[in-house]
């Protein structure tokens, strides 16, 4: 008999691994059908303004140019929830960027070189890009419950004020860019009405929801897949315009259509992290105790769409204090939509408060560590609900342990080696709970195997694999025996691997199928299951467990980050030199994946914190960084001794599986800790991310 | 599809012979920058003439004592080369300092001295650029400008040289072996670049259908101690913020002889010829290096978002000064 108790938690490997390294699988830009047409958008060259003419003569005098789609002959699609994939449907040109025409050739390289040739004339108007919180255009928009998103208890300016100890200072984020490394990308094509795309995407359900109504289509008639993906970090959670101008291309020329997105484009289409100006005022008792908890952000957005980083709302899960103010506000100016990017409102809100806390901590000379375990708590500030767990005093302890903190000089630069300043920091992470409805089948089948369908999208994280541990778990069978289907609207319908709630999600649909599944077999034991197999299918819809808004408890996983930096005296560089994690997350599903998850974020927080910044260009109106030669990234030699833990917590308020997400979480304080780590190492403290030299130099 | 036709040559003079017959004409190097800008649609040439196969990709010592080093050789190859890692240790760290792994192994020594500024505005061909279209202007001298010159930039151009091997050509006072169709010529290093000046679309002093066939590594500056230092924003693929390159010949207490060369302050390697005359002659002290940086940095007209060139420079290039001081003298 198999053991078959392990499936869940094991290291298992990543199912399509293979497929991967040998280029056996295949990407939305990879599919070839006869006839292949290819698209290249032609984007507007001013800021604001609408287009006054167009001319395609040119373009379509180049061979194999086998069309022009302007506002002029496009298509009129229908209702667009989401603004900016209104494409080509009418003059005006609310950022520079904006794709004002697309043109279809034999070839690719036709392709672009008609786009070249596309002749676009402007009136222009004149434009803003400049993030100014003071300005009088920022308002407050509404918070996720429809009500004002600033939220105060009790007097928060009267505390500060009468705050024995008090921390005022305003810290900024650059906008900073999703980048992941498949581009966005689809190919479409019609067959008698019906609608096929492969698309770069982190849901195809909503991205077939989308197209059916701008095509005017039932559901039906259209089939998304997003089979592989190489990675999204949320800017493939809803669909982009890519996928809307590569099914207009095909229906109108009546040949699939691919269109890919040249990098240079991503930065004005696919969505940024917008930049942050973050007031943070904190009032503690000389004991370390919080008074009162001010917490203003101010992000940008684009004329087009409104998209708040949310930043402050952080703060209203990490520490209480009687009094409080969280607010965010938002401007819009002529910049292009910025969207969500990986732990969108915490990344850059934990940046804030936690570099805040480290300030605190300094002005009351108390430990960082002890002044975060001085304010927890077991009921959430903003609402009072009990937490159905939170494990973040074991974190900070037990990362504290492993990173040898109690070793630390609690002095700036205290230490160095020659003329590298060494130093560390520490700061909490946290991320919501948060679980979508979905659909998913299992069978079983008379040869001993078990396929799982859902509309799940595997964007690199392991989810096929998961599920299959969380289906061998549910069904007591070795998990080589269950195969996954995902990454098609053939499938059951799921929600996106967003807000790291795919896999309780998808999970728990699965979970439920199986165990549904198994029921049957058991009521058939020793019969031959037929040659179709037996089912059982799950809907989570409307189940009362899943609807966690009205639940009595308040979701959250945490995680302590710990990093030591060296900073170059001479030049101001800053290398990390250890970067250490430990989440509570529920019950970590599969313990290979759930590293690379937590160390992939960890990285991608140590590009926020030192290299990754891009800047708008206020005379063009654009970012200036539009490649990966020029928008940082962290590369190998980046990257330290990166160790993730994680504290197993046993929370009966999440799922069947028991599991939180951690998709997320690892990039939440991964900034924060290491910008107090170069304050420890330094002296020297810059509330302006990211740290490099050009502003570190001129400090030390 | 921009078609462009494609030679391959077999020997120095059917290159140059090609290109003085074909007008439009671009060697082809190791492509790691050419092709990149071909896409963009900032060059166009009418005729690619691939010169990587040409038999310029040896690195040998010439009776002089000095080190010839042909245009092909790839810059993996020539940071590997014994003879300029024993030697020439500047050149080595600046070039594997330089771009990726991948990139290395297909840029061409050639092709190094050649790449053209990373300026975003020079890359885009919606924005003014006057070294791309000269008399559109300077969309970066009001706009984004972190990366560009501090000296010798004029009201036309702000960009700088991307190479960090130049720079330690520079500071070596190696020699740039050209072949064109009126024969042969070498150019020092330090002057193949230009200032920008009011020609900023003009990088270097190579005439038209003049073909790079090597560099010439002197034996004066063999075995002297020296090497290379780049500040940049990550710990690998990135441009310079600053970087400088530096030979020095101690005597005892005092300097014999110093060459410093500046790299990402400049639209070439600026060789701090100031600097290196103030130290000449003069105490090995941390005083008089940064005296001497100082005053060839006075010369520094930053522009408002990269004034920290400056002290940067000074840092990392007194740095440099002290550490080759104080190391033990190269064997």
């Amino acid at each position: 008999m198999p053991d078959t108790t392990s499936a869940l938690g094991a290291p298992t490997e990543r199912r399509e691994g293979p497929a991967k390294v040998t280029g056996a699988a295949r990407y939305a830009a990879e599919h070839l059908p006869g006839g292949l047409a290819h698209a290249w958008p032609v984007p507007a060259t001013i800021a604001r303004g609408e287009v006054a003419s167009v001319d395609d003569t040119a373009a379509l005098a180049v061979p194999g140019v086998v069309g022009v789609l302007t506002h002029l002959n496009a298509p009129r699609l229908g209702e667009a929830d989401d603004a900016t994939l209104a494409v080509l449907q009418d003059a005006r040109v609310p950022h520079r960027g904006w794709y004002v025409a697309l043109v279809v050739a034999d070839t690719l390289e036709a392709a672009r070189e008609g786009a070249a040739a596309v002749t676009v004339t402007y009136a222009e108007e004149p434009h803003d890009v400049t993030l100014d919180a003071a300005s009088p255009a920022a308002y407050v928009p509404e918070d996720p419950d429809g009500n004002p998103d600033e939220h105060t208890r009790g007097n928060p300016d009267e505390a500060f004020a009468a705050a024995p100890v008090r921390v005022d200072v305003t810290y900024e984020v650059p906008p900073l860019h999703n980048h992941p490394m498949e581009p966005h990308a689809a190919t479409a094509r019609w067959e008698e009405g019906r609608l096929t795309v492969h698309d770069s995407s982190q849901g195809a359900t909503a991205v077939r929801q989308t197209l059916a109504s701008l095509f005017k289509l039932p559901e039906e008639q259209i089939t998304v897949v997003s089979e592989h993906v190489g990675g999204g970090f949320g800017s493939k959670g809803t669909p982009r315009p890519h996928v809307v101008l590569a099914s207009m291309a095909a229906r109108e020329t009546g040949r699939p259509v691919k269109l890919a997105l040249p990098r240079r484009h991503l930065a004005a289409v696919v969505g940024h992290r917008s930049p942050t100006v973050q007031r943070l005022r904190l009032g503690a008792e000389a004991d370390g105790t919080l008074t009162t908890l001010i917490h203003e952000v101010t992000s940008h957005t684009s004329r087009v769409k409104e998209f708040v980083e949310t930043g402050a709302a952080v703060s209203r899960v990490m520490y209480p204090s009687p009094h409080a103010r969280t607010g965010n506000r938002v401007l819009p100016l002529d910049v292009p939509s910025p969207s969500w990017m990986r732990a969108p409102g915490e990344a850059p809100g934990m940046y804030a408060l936690e570099s805040a806390m480290d300030e605190l901590a300094v002005a009351l000379g108390l430990d960082p560590v002890e002044l975060r375990l001085r304010n927890d708590t077991r009921t959430e500030p903003d609402t009072g609900k009990p937490f159905s767990s939170r494990h973040l005093a074991e974190c900070l302890r037990e990362g504290a342990r492993r990173f040898g903190w109690a070793e630390r000089d609690p002095r700036p630069r205290s230490r160095a080696e020659g003329p590298v300043l060494i130093g560390s920091g520490v700061a909490a992470a946290t991320y919501p709970v948060l679980v979508s409805p979905s659909r998913a089948s299992a069978h079983a089948y008379p040869d001993g195997g078990y396929v799982i369908r859902v509309n799940a999208t595997d964007i690199g994280t392991g989810a096929r694999t998961v599920l299959a541990q969380v289906a061998a778990d549910a069904l007591g069978v070795p998990v080589d025996r269950v195969r996954t289907e995902v990454g098609s609207t053939d499938l059951p319908a799921a929600p996106l691997a967003g807000g790291s709630s795919g896999t309780a999600s998808w999970g728990w649909a699965v979970h439920e199928a199986c165990t549904r599944l198994a029921r049957r077999l058991a009521g058939q034991l020793g019969q031959q299951l037929p040659p179709e197999g037996v089912g059982a299918s799950a809907d989570t819809e409307g189940t009362p467990d899943t609807n966690y808004a009205e639940s009595e408890y308040a979701r959250h996983a945490f995680g302590a980050h710990f990093a030591e930096v060296g900073v170059d005296a001479v030049s101001g560089e800053v290398r990390v030199r250890r970067l250490l994690g430990v989440f509570a997350a529920g019950h970590i599903l599969n313990a290979r994946t759930a590293r690379s998850q937590f160390i992939g974020a960890m990285t991608m927080g140590l590009g926020m914190a030192l290299t990754e910044h891009s800047t708008m260009d206020k005379a063009f109106g654009d970012f200036a960084e539009s490649d990966l030669a020029s928008y940082h990234v962290p590369v190998n030699a980046d990257v330290p001794a990166m160790e993730a833990h994680w504290i197993d917590e046993d929370d009966p308020h999440l799922n069947p599986m028991g599991s939180k997400g951690i998709g997320e979480i690892g990039i939440v304080g991964t900034a924060a800790a290491i910008g107090n780590a170069v304050h420890h190492a330094t002296g020297v403290r810059l509330r302006e991310l990211p740290i490099t030299p050009d502003k570190l130099v001129t400090a030390l | 599809m921009k078609s462009f036709r494609y030679l391959r040559a077999h020997s120095v003079e059917e290159a140059t012979a090609a290109h003085a017959g074909r007008p439009g004409s671009r060697y082809l190097g190791g492509g790691t920058n050419l092709v990149d800008l071909m896409k963009m649609g900032v060059e166009r040439p009418r005729t690619l003439i691939d010169v990587s196969g040409l038999p310029l990709d040896a690195v040998e010592e010439l009776p002089d004592g000095s080190v010839r080093a042909g245009a092909a050789v790839r810059n993996s190859d020539l940071a590997a080369h014994p003879l300029v890692r024993d030697r020439y240790p500047v050149l080595a760290q600046a070039l594997l300092s330089g771009a990726s792994g991948q990139l290395r192994n297909a840029a061409t020594t050639g092709g190094n001295l050649l790449q053209r500024t990373r300026c975003p505005y020079f890359q885009d061909l919606a924005k003014p650029c006057n070294k791309r279209e000269p008399g559109t202007g300077c969309g970066a001298r009001e706009g984004v400008h972190r990366d560009h010159a501090v000296l010798g930039h004029s009201p036309q151009c702000i960009a700088t040289h991307p190479s960090d091997m130049a720079v330690a050509l520079a500071a070596l006072d190696a020699q740039v072996e050209l072949h064109g169709a009126h024969g042969r010529r070498t150019v020092p290093a330090a002057d193949f670049h230009r200032l920008p000046g009011d020609r900023p679309d003009l990088d270097t002093e190579i005439a038209p259908g003049e073909l790079i066939t090597g560099v010439r590594l002197p034996a004066a500056t063999a075995g002297l101690p020296s090497a290379y230092r780049k500040a940049r924003d990550r710990a690998s693929y990135a441009f310079a913020l600053a970087s400088v390159a530096v030979v020095l010949d101690v005597d005892g207490s005092l300097v014999r002889d110093v060459r410093i060369a500046f790299g990402g302050l400049a639209h070439r390697p600026w060789r701090a010829l100031r600097a290196e005359r103030a130290l000449v002659g003069g105490p090995v002290t941390e005083e008089a290096f940064g005296r001497a940086v100082d005053a060839e940095l006075a010369a520094a007209e930053p522009l408002p978002d990269n004034a920290f060139k400056v002290p940067l420079a000074r840092g990392i290039a007194c740095d440099v000064l002290r550490r080759l001081s104080t190391a033990p003298t190269a064997a």
